[in-house]
């Protein structure tokens, strides 16, 4: 008797649980080691609260491959209900009626008081949430290896003179000055880095955000594409083609002095057991102290049919923005929480500069989205602009020649 | 002139035999690079020569790739979807072999006005680009209820192999003579009987590589796999692609290659046991 | 009964290839009109049908990027389907020698048809790249003068591409000349050793001749790997240095998906299989007139 009381306590519960909880499939692009281990963290939180996760990882050409499949699956009629997207292209889906209104939970978890309003505003389509940010990435560090610069008997550059000044010096000691990775995005990646440098975040906003003509037009952008091509001579032959995880190798092994790119990179030195401040420096790049270019992952939730998943998907939202995940993700992924007022405990030296680097930027107006990494333009445009710079960087082009041609390419395509 | 004869015959022997052995060193290289980049531990990769034998010899990147990797959110390995590349590949290179040994056979024996033309419109089809039909395939899918199934991924495949199934189904039928076929309708044989009875027996080497190349095509297919499945369903090239293509991470390249290697471990057991058929099948016919 | 058995039996033949029919109407046929009519409209992210007539071809022929692309694949494709042939013959002649271990050397330059691009363009791209590859072994080894940097030279990067396409396939063809070789005539063969005739002269003037219809069966299975070629140069050269090595197949994928250009890149679709067209249509007509 007591064991049938159970049971029925049991079937009733069940029933009431299969009533609430549903499974959610999230598609994403973060399929293998630290990145992949952070998502399964917030897989686990969401399963905890008694949903259930269905994983659609897609690898491969920095979300191309997870974005047809996104595309396929919304023209099948079956989008998944969180998909990772980014910048712009969270407006177009949302334009195109995809995605879902997160406003309540917003409201119940104050987005608007804990994010950053810039941040707040690419996760919204006329004023409603739609989508989630997940993390902050800084993308204007200079990785350093002081060891080699103590070599070459040069100093750290803080300016793109001083830069050419060290470059030759370590070049002449018999080291690569620069490690590159010759991949349209990376070449880009540099490229924005020196347009903020040379022009500053008010010139940076002008040409790479607002697509101002007589910007991308003008003496300054210029001035930009030959300090490209100046560090270009510094980097070595044998660059075209390679991953950025090796060119960072090439900086802890002391083959080279210095790699431009994003905080991500603090994941090699430390899978190599270098330690920060000793085996590596992170400094900001070239002129760009006090601005900060970020880069934000984010979540975009899709409409869903039935209403156990709207509130799985829901939940999903909240735990993304939650202390702890953001905590997790962010100490494993390299970047830093998105949102305000996490505890800074658990992270290290790197992300705590990143913190404070994004805290006056916010302050001074010099944050900034970055164009390499799809969150200042949207794709067509950005395609546009980084065919140019791959170009002009892999050919002879003059830089006048090439001021043009941005020009040119960016106004086919708005 | 017997004694000239020879030595010029010896000789000759000396350069075909090096010429064969340069040119197998050119194709195993790569093999070679694979195999032993995965038996290195990632320490020696980074910081050894690529074509150096491993100091020490280790197997935990195959373990790791076969089941213990993370691969999205879960540490499966590739276990998992090496298995679903199993439950698509089997029954999508079976059907479209079948589909392909009837197509052949009314192509090659039972012409009607219009037949030529419709083999070569269907041969035009091989040429289409597979990016050109993801969309339109995908809303087809939705519309037929078979988004994300093992179901969809085999009808894909099913669809888009025929071309070449039935044309190396048509080519090796062609070569049978016709005057076994019309001795046998003059005994009364019908469609069925003609094909079971006379042509079927001697199809196993055009069977065999029809069944090689399929499953080369499908089991290393890639596209179709990450559009056309999903969660549950991806097929083993997508699980590799998730591991080797990982952007913001930390690279094992031992892994990689071992997972590679177990990977395409089915395709190349099947060239290896049966390449013996594949060759007479094609000799027997298919390339005529 | 028995009229009716009959008609059944007309029939048959109809019957059986009516699925093949309706797949090809529907899967091919009807998804290239789909793709025509998606050319001239303005979709950006996925389809929408507002009409904008050529639009997207006039922009396309503007596209410096679109034609070398094509370039590329011309390149690409005469040369790997020539150095296949070349050398898938001289191996099929080789092998068809007599030679001991025949198995053994036929596995070994088919095996690279079962592997997948997917991690061994990855290796492809450690020995090609100087700095990891050959050129830096040949300098460990002593030959310091030696370079071999295709990989990371926008002229020559797409060399480097045919050397691993035709590693892959060149196997494939091999093994279609052997097959071919083993069903020569031999009588004429015979009569030209006694005539005194050189075995180069016999091959060139009297086998390679009859092969005619395996080189045509060649050409067209590497054709189509030529055009569908995707896989092999993302993992590769991923498009680079720059965009140099960038494929028609991969223009397409790039702009139609990740660049949200869906109308632009099926106009590329459409030009893509205008040009294996105008390629394959005469093909086709010569093979259909021989058998008739």
């Amino acid at each position: 008797m007591r064991n049938f009381k159970s049971m029925i306590t049991a079937l009733f519960l069940f029933s009431v649980l299969s009533l609430h909880s549903a499974e959610i499939e999230v598609l994403h692009w973060w399929t293998s080691g630290g990145e992949a281990k952070s998502v399964g963290a917030l897989k686990t939180m969401l399963e905890k609260s008694g949903h259930k996760w269905k994983d659609s990882s897609i690898a491969g050409g920095n979300g191309v491959n997870a974005m047809t499949v996104l595309k396929s699956r919304a023209v099948a009629g079956n989008p998944p209900a969180a998909a990772q997207i980014k910048g712009p292209s969270i407006q177009e889906w949302a334009e195109l009626g995809f995605l879902a209104n997160l406003n309540k939970v917003a409201k119940a978890n104050k987005w608007d008081k804990v994010l950053p309003k810039r941040f707040a505003d690419h996760m919204k389509y006329k004023g409603k949430y739609v989508a989630v940010p997940v993390n902050v990435h800084r993308i204007n560090w200079m990785w350093v290896n002081p060891a080699v610069f103590k070599k070459a008997g040069a100093k750290i550059p803080t300016t793109w003179k001083e830069f050419e000044v060290a470059a030759k010096k370590i070049k002449k000691a018999g080291f690569i000055p620069v490690a590159a990775g010759g991949q349209p995005w990376q070449e880009a990646t540099v490229f924005e880095t020196i347009v903020l440098g040379v022009g500053g975040a008010k010139f940076y906003k002008k040409a790479l955000v607002d697509l101002d003509m007589k910007a991308l037009k003008s003496k300054t952008m210029k001035k930009a594409f030959d300090t490209l091509r100046m560090v270009k001579s510094y980097t070595d032959k044998n660059a075209p083609g390679r991953d950025w995880n090796l060119a960072t190798a090439m900086v802890y092994k002391g083959e080279a002095a210095m790699q431009f790119m994003g905080d991500w990179a603090k994941g090699e030195f430390k899978v190599a057991g270098k330690k920060i401040g000793v085996d590596y420096l992170a400094v900001d790049a070239p002129q760009t102290a006090g601005a900060y270019l970020y880069n934000i992952d984010s979540f975009a939730m899709f409409k869903q049919k039935s209403n156990a998943k709207t509130k799985a998907q829901n939940k999903l939202a909240q735990l993304v923005l939650s202390d702890k995940f953001q905590t997790i993700f962010n100490n494993r992924k390299g970047s830093v929480p998105v949102k305000l007022g996490v505890s800074k405990m658990p992270f290290d030296d790197i992300a705590l500069r990143s913190m404070d680097a994004l805290n006056s930027a916010a302050y001074t107006k010099e944050l900034l989205p970055s164009m390499a990494h799809q969150m200042s333009v949207n794709d067509a445009i950005k395609g546009a602009i980084v065919d140019v710079v791959t170009e002009f960087y892999n050919s002879k082009m003059s830089s006048s020649k090439a001021v043009k041609k941005l020009a040119s390419s960016v106004k086919a395509e708005m | 002139m017997t004694k000239t004869n020879n030595i010029q015959s010896i000789l000759s022997r000396i350069l075909i035999y090096t010429l064969l052995i340069i040119s197998a060193i050119y194709f195993l290289l790569p093999l070679f690079v694979m195999i032993i980049t995965s038996l290195k531990d990632i320490d020696e990769i980074k910081n050894g020569n690529l074509l150096s034998l491993p100091k020490e010899i280790t197997f935990a990147p195959w373990i790791e790739a076969w089941s213990e990797a993370r691969i999205g959110s879960e540490t499966s390995g590739i276990k998992p979807f090496f298995i679903n590349s199993i439950i698509m590949t089997v029954p999508a290179v079976l059907i479209s072999s079948i589909i392909g040994a009837f197509n052949g056979y009314v192509f090659s024996k039972w012409r009607f006005k219009g037949s030529e033309v419709f083999f070569s419109l269907l041969l035009f089809g091989c040429f289409i680009p597979f990016q050109v039909i993801l969309l339109p395939m995908s809303q087809t899918m939705g519309y037929l209820g078979l988004s994300g199934s093992v179901g969809g991924l085999i009808f894909v495949h099913v669809v888009y192999g025929i071309a070449f199934t039935t044309l190396f189904f048509r080519n090796f039928y062609v070569s049978i003579p016709n005057e076994l076929i019309n001795a046998a309708r003059i005994d009364g044989a019908g469609f069925f009987r003609i094909f079971f009875k006379i042509l079927l027996p001697v199809s196993l080497p055009i069977f065999m590589v029809c069944i090689i190349w399929q499953m080369t095509q499908i089991w290393n297919e890639f596209l179709f796999g990450i559009i056309f499945s999903d969660a549950d369903t991806q097929p083993v090239t997508v699980a590799l692609n998730n591991l080797v293509n990982a952007t913001s991470t930390v690279k094992k390249y031992n892994v990689d290659m071992a997972a590679t290697l177990i990977a395409v471990a089915p395709t190349l057991l099947a060239y290896i046991i049966s390449g013996k058929y594949f060759v007479k099948g094609l000799m027997a016919g298919a390339v005529k | 009964m028995k009229s009716k058995l009959n008609f059944l039996e007309h029939y048959l033949p109809k019957i059986v290839l009516a699925p093949t029919f309706l797949i090809m109407i529907i899967f091919i046929y009807g998804f290239i009109a789909w793709n025509f009519i998606l050319s001239l409209t303005n979709s950006k992210l996925l389809p929408i049908y507002t009409f904008s007539g050529f639009k997207q071809y006039y922009a396309l022929f503007d596209s410096g990027k679109w034609w070398l692309a094509m370039e590329n694949l011309f390149i690409f494709s005469s040369l790997f389907i020539s150095f296949c042939l070349a050398i898938g013959l001289l191996l099929a002649i080789f092998i068809d020698q007599k030679i001991k271990f025949e198995g053994f050397f036929r596995t070994i330059y088919l095996y690279p048809m079962a592997l997948s691009f997917i991690a061994t363009g990855t290796v492809w791209q450690w020995m090609l790249n100087p700095g990891l590859g050959l050129e830096k072994l040949l300098i460990d080894l002593g030959f310091s003068n030696f370079t071999f940097d295709w990989l990371v030279d926008s002229e020559m990067a797409i060399y480097t591409i045919i050397i691993a396409a035709v590693w892959q396939s060149c196997g494939f063809v091999m093994i279609l000349l052997l097959a071919g070789l083993r069903g020569v005539n031999y009588e004429v063969v015979n009569a030209a050793k006694i005539d005194g005739a050189s075995m180069p002269l016999i091959y060139w003037k009297i086998i390679i001749p009859q092969l005619g219809p395996v080189f045509f069966s060649s050409i067209i299975i590497l054709l189509h790997i030529a055009i569908k070629t995707f896989d092999l140069v993302i993992a590769m050269t991923k498009g680079g240095p720059g965009f140099s090595t960038i494929l028609p197949s991969m223009f397409m994928y790039d702009y139609s998906f990740a660049r949200n250009k869906l109308a632009f890149g099926a106009s590329s679709g459409m030009m893509m299989l205008f040009f294996v067209m105008i390629f394959v249509v005469p093909y086709l007509y010569i093979e259909l007139r021989k058998k008739n």
